[in-house]
């Protein structure tokens, strides 16, 4: 079936079966490989991307739903001001270990953060525990939000 | 892990690096993979490539590209190990771009002895060569350039990537050098920078991996994007032994998006145009298995056989003056028997691997912490002439160990030369952790005495396991004895004068085991740090005060227990439901001690507070990355020792994905302060594996101080009835 998907700001037509999940349309259709699949069933986050502004699974996100709707992903949330800033105190902060869940806790506290501009450790804590890093990068990633949200005040 | 101590010289490393040397025009460029370019220097290069060994590329227009001969999977070694090159050839880390090896025996690991990426032991097997490497070509461009000049080369300085000879203030870039560099003579000697002439080593730049991981640039494996490439889903028998007996072929072809269904006798993958063609296509499929003989195996049956084996005695790992006379007069004793579980990896990128097979040779990209193995699992699979197959090494999304094995590159590599495309074939969750080889399980068996003063009176330590060392590296084993099954067993911080230390070997025949981040260590520094507490709690000692005194021989270890002691205020005062654990080990020649303080709820919820970890693992290269890896290596033991464990019935794995095999979650890291107290003297040691053997031990020791209750075995959560799902 033919999909509209605005991703990124720009408009893809794909071909795919209505079921399938964004996270296997932006990664196989589109090579926008930077949303990662970890789990498939909406338990680590890796493929996290924006709808409509809100942080959603992208595994379970089905095309025909999406369509229609604004997407953004990894590649593009530097262009947000709120999502270059989050990027920034990523590097400042020495975040990143493996990388590979990085996308999903970069989209995740992006969200956070344009909806929150200065969370406090509650809310960190109920916007990021959707979101596994196997590396461990936990204490960082508090950190560089809050340092991120510090370049707001 | 057990190390082969090959005699590899750095002398012969540097050697045989060098002997690549002069110069190589561009069509000898390897198929490598650049992969992270930190600067905008240009890559293309037209006439000669100064190459003066394998790990260092220097083209006329001025790229400096250092060749990375381990793998990328977070530890920062791509950081680390240019520091040490880039220190000694007079580069700065912004002139360089880095580049994953190819599979090449010039990449092998002394301390390995093999293409490794392991054991913690990177940093430390790279010390000296990588930077007598980096000399060496430094030496050959400062020869170039006095040649150039007619001056003599100790009038000429090197660094920033120029050579300088500032009595006329003249300088040439290295871009400008390399043709000539190729021309001189490889130094038959160098000699290196004293520590007080570092001015990258020791400091902490930002890393080379991270910015292209924070927008979605940085290329996984499972990112590979190829030409013509299908994609593809395996499924294996969930039961080991097991075979395929059925599966619906026209049903899976009729899959919008299905392109073809292959199968191995235990395994089947369906590829399509897409991944989630190739999964409703595998649903489709509904492959049927014959069992095996391990179709009624639970965990039940491999303990019950355990527990037999250790009951025998087994092979003598250390043997000291008279274990059981010692304990017969001790003052305090203790008999104890501790247990740990069937570990998953679980790294966040679950396993793939793409490949070309064609008639004549094979790429492969995937990424491994072993290439040469991979590359040999492709030829022994298809056929091929090793040579004639090229592994493109890429960053990975966690390794922990998962990816020392690459049983799931030849099992790949049996379905790819099936087709004629490139093919991505992809294990899902529920495939990487159900089909994974496991950390094995662990029954240890221990007695041991204290003397009425306090010493150690008797000290008899049983481990029983499977063998990691036998079927992965057999030379490894020392006439029946696993030395990684007793490493941190038989050598331990503490005065033990009286010690028997013994390895059953037991093999479950139902799952095949496998190296675990932190290997012997973090298996046997569990036992022994929970031993010696229990030892000071049945003595009315302070567990702190009792390990300085064990150790008060070993300066070090002091160092690190007072450091610790200091920065966590051992001993104030805390609130009801609070205690606080510590862990001492040497590991990985680094030592380390740990305090960790928890809280535990009236209902059992456990909460982690805080944890100090002191930290002497000799010369420090990259500070921040230790202190990274310390963090990030607590964090996996403590959800290990939290929450893991990988169960069987009916011969399956029960644990699937991270709903039932869960993940410590950022709301319940506690924060993690590091302290760096190196002796830059000392032997450097190895910090990867080193905050996670510390993780189970400190965290039994801490719910003990809190509730007074001994966890002789993991996961600890559900037994105080406070796990949450
Ligand atoms: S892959 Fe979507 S949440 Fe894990
Ligand atoms: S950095 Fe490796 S999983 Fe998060």
């Amino acid at each position: 079936m033919r999909f509209d998907l605005k991703i990124n700001s720009v408009l893809r037509e794909v071909d795919v079966p209505p079921d399938m999940p964004v996270l296997w349309v932006l990664r196989d259709i589109l090579g926008l490989t930077g949303t990662k699949y970890g789990c498939g069933v909406a338990q680590c986050g890796a493929c996290t991307v924006h709808l409509d502004g809100q942080p959603v699974r992208a595994c379970l996100l089905t095309v025909a739903a999406a369509a229609g709707h604004d997407i953004l992903t990894i590649e593009a949330v530097e262009h947000t001001e709120t999502g270059a800033k989050v990027q920034q105190a990523w590097l400042d902060e020495e975040v990143i270990q493996c990388g590979y869940c990085q996308s999903g806790q970069i989209m995740a506290a992006t969200a956070l953060l344009q909806q929150t501009p200065q969370p406090t450790d509650a809310d960190i804590d109920e916007a990021m525990a959707g979101n596994i890093c196997r590396c461990g990068t936990y204490v960082r990633i508090r950190k560089a939000i809050h340092k991120a949200a510090s370049h707001d005040a | 892990m057990t190390r082969k101590n090959l005699s590899t010289s750095r002398r012969a490393l540097l050697g045989a690096a060098l002997s690549g040397g002069g110069g190589f025009l561009l069509s000898a460029f390897l198929p490598g993979l650049p992969l992270l370019k930190a600067s905008h220097a240009q890559d293309t290069a037209t006439g000669v490539v100064f190459r003066p060994n394998a790990f260092i590329r220097i083209t006329p227009q001025g790229s400096v590209t250092l060749i990375m001969r381990y793998a990328e999977m977070g530890q920062g070694i791509y950081t680390g190990i240019s520091m040490l090159l880039a220190e000694e050839l007079g580069v700065t880390l912004d002139q360089v771009s880095v580049e994953a090896a190819p599979a090449d025996p010039a990449y092998v690991d002394s301390v390995a002895g093999e293409e490794e990426t392991g054991g913690s032991s990177s940093t430390r097997d790279s010390w000296i060569p990588l930077r007598e490497a980096g000399a060496a070509a430094r030496m050959m461009l400062v020869s170039a350039a006095a040649q150039i000049w007619g001056v003599p080369e100790n009038a000429c300085q090197a660094r920033d990537g120029r050579v300088f000879h500032s009595a006329s203030g003249r300088s040439l870039s290295y871009g400008e050098l390399a043709g000539a560099a190729t021309h001189q003579p490889v130094p038959a000697k160098v000699s290196l920078k004293p520590a007080s002439d570092f001015t990258l080593i020791g400091t902490s730049p930002r890393r080379l991996d991270t910015k292209a991981k924070t927008n979605g640039s940085a290329k996984f494996g499972i990112d590979a994007q190829i030409p013509g490439m299908k994609i593809g889903c395996i499924i294996a028998c969930p039961v080991k032994g097991g075979h395929l007996s059925g599966y619906n072929r026209a049903a899976a072809l009729a899959v919008p998006g299905v392109v073809d269904v292959v199968t191995l006798p235990d395994a089947i993958a369906v590829i399509g145009e897409h991944m989630w063609a190739a999964i409703k296509g595998m649903e489709a499929a509904f492959p049927q298995w014959e069992y095996g003989p391990n179709a009624t195996t639970s965990t039940a049956d491999i303990l019950a056989q355990m527990k037999k084996a250790s009951e025998q005695s087994g092979v003598v790992a250390v043997k000291n003056g008279n274990a059981q006379e010692a304990l017969k007069q001790a003052h305090t004793r203790i008999d104890a028997v501790y247990e740990l579980p069937f570990l998953a990896h679980a790294p966040l990128e679950p396993i793939n691997t793409t490949l070309h097979i064609r008639p004549d040779g094979a790429d492969v990209w995937v990424g491994t912490q072993v290439p040469g193995r991979a590359r040999q699992e492709v030829a022994d699979a298809t056929g091929l002439r090793p040579e004639s197959i090229a592994v493109h090494n890429h960053l990975i999304g966690g390794g922990f160990g998962r990816r020392l094995d690459s049983n799931s590159i030849g099992q790949a590599a049996r379905f790819a030369k099936q087709v004629p495309y490139p093919v991505k074939l992809i294990w899902t969750r529920e495939e990487d952790i159900t089909q994974d080889q496991f950390r094995p399980y662990y029954y240890d068996r221990i007695s041991a005495g204290l003397t009425q003063d306090g010493a150690i009176s008797g000290w008899h330590h049983r481990t029983t396991g499977s063998s990691v060392t036998a079927r992965w590296y057999p030379e490894g084993m020392q006439n029946g004895l696993d030395p990684d099954a007793v490493e941190g067993a038989a050598q331990t911080p503490y005065a033990m004068p009286d010690q028997l230390v013994e390895f059953v070997r037991d093999e479950p025949d139902a799952v095949t085991t496998l190296w675990w981040r932190g290997v012997g260590p973090t298996h046997n520094v569990f036992v022994v740090e929970s031993m010696i507490d229990e030892l000071a709690h049945q003595s009315g000692q302070d567990p702190l005060a009792l390990r300085k005194k064990l150790a008060a021989h070993q300066p070090r270890a002091l160092k690190v227990l007072n450091e610790v002691e200091k920065e966590s205020g051992w001993g104030k005062a805390l609130p009801a439901g609070h205690g606080m654990g510590i862990a001492l080990h040497y590991s990985f020649q680094t030592w380390a001690a740990t305090v960790l303080e928890v809280a535990v709820e009236k209902n059992g919820q456990i909460r982690l507070v805080q944890a100090h970890t002191a930290v002497d693992c000799g010369p420090i290269v990259f500070p921040d990355g230790i202190v990274a890896q310390i963090q990030g290596g607590l964090i996996f033991g403590l959800t290990m020792a939290l929450y893991n464990e990988i169960t069987l019935k009916d011969g399956r794995v029960e644990q699937t994905n991270f709903h039932n095999y869960r993940m410590m979650r950022l709301n319940e890291a506690p924060d993690i302060q590091v302290h760096l107290v190196s002796d830059p003297d000392a032997e450097i040691g190895g910090i990867g594996e080193v905050g996670t053997v510390a993780a189970a031990p400190a965290l039994a020791n801490a719910l003990f101080a809190a509730t007074g209750k001994r966890l002789r075995s993991i996961p600890f959560a559900k037994q105080l009835g406070g796990e949450k799902a």
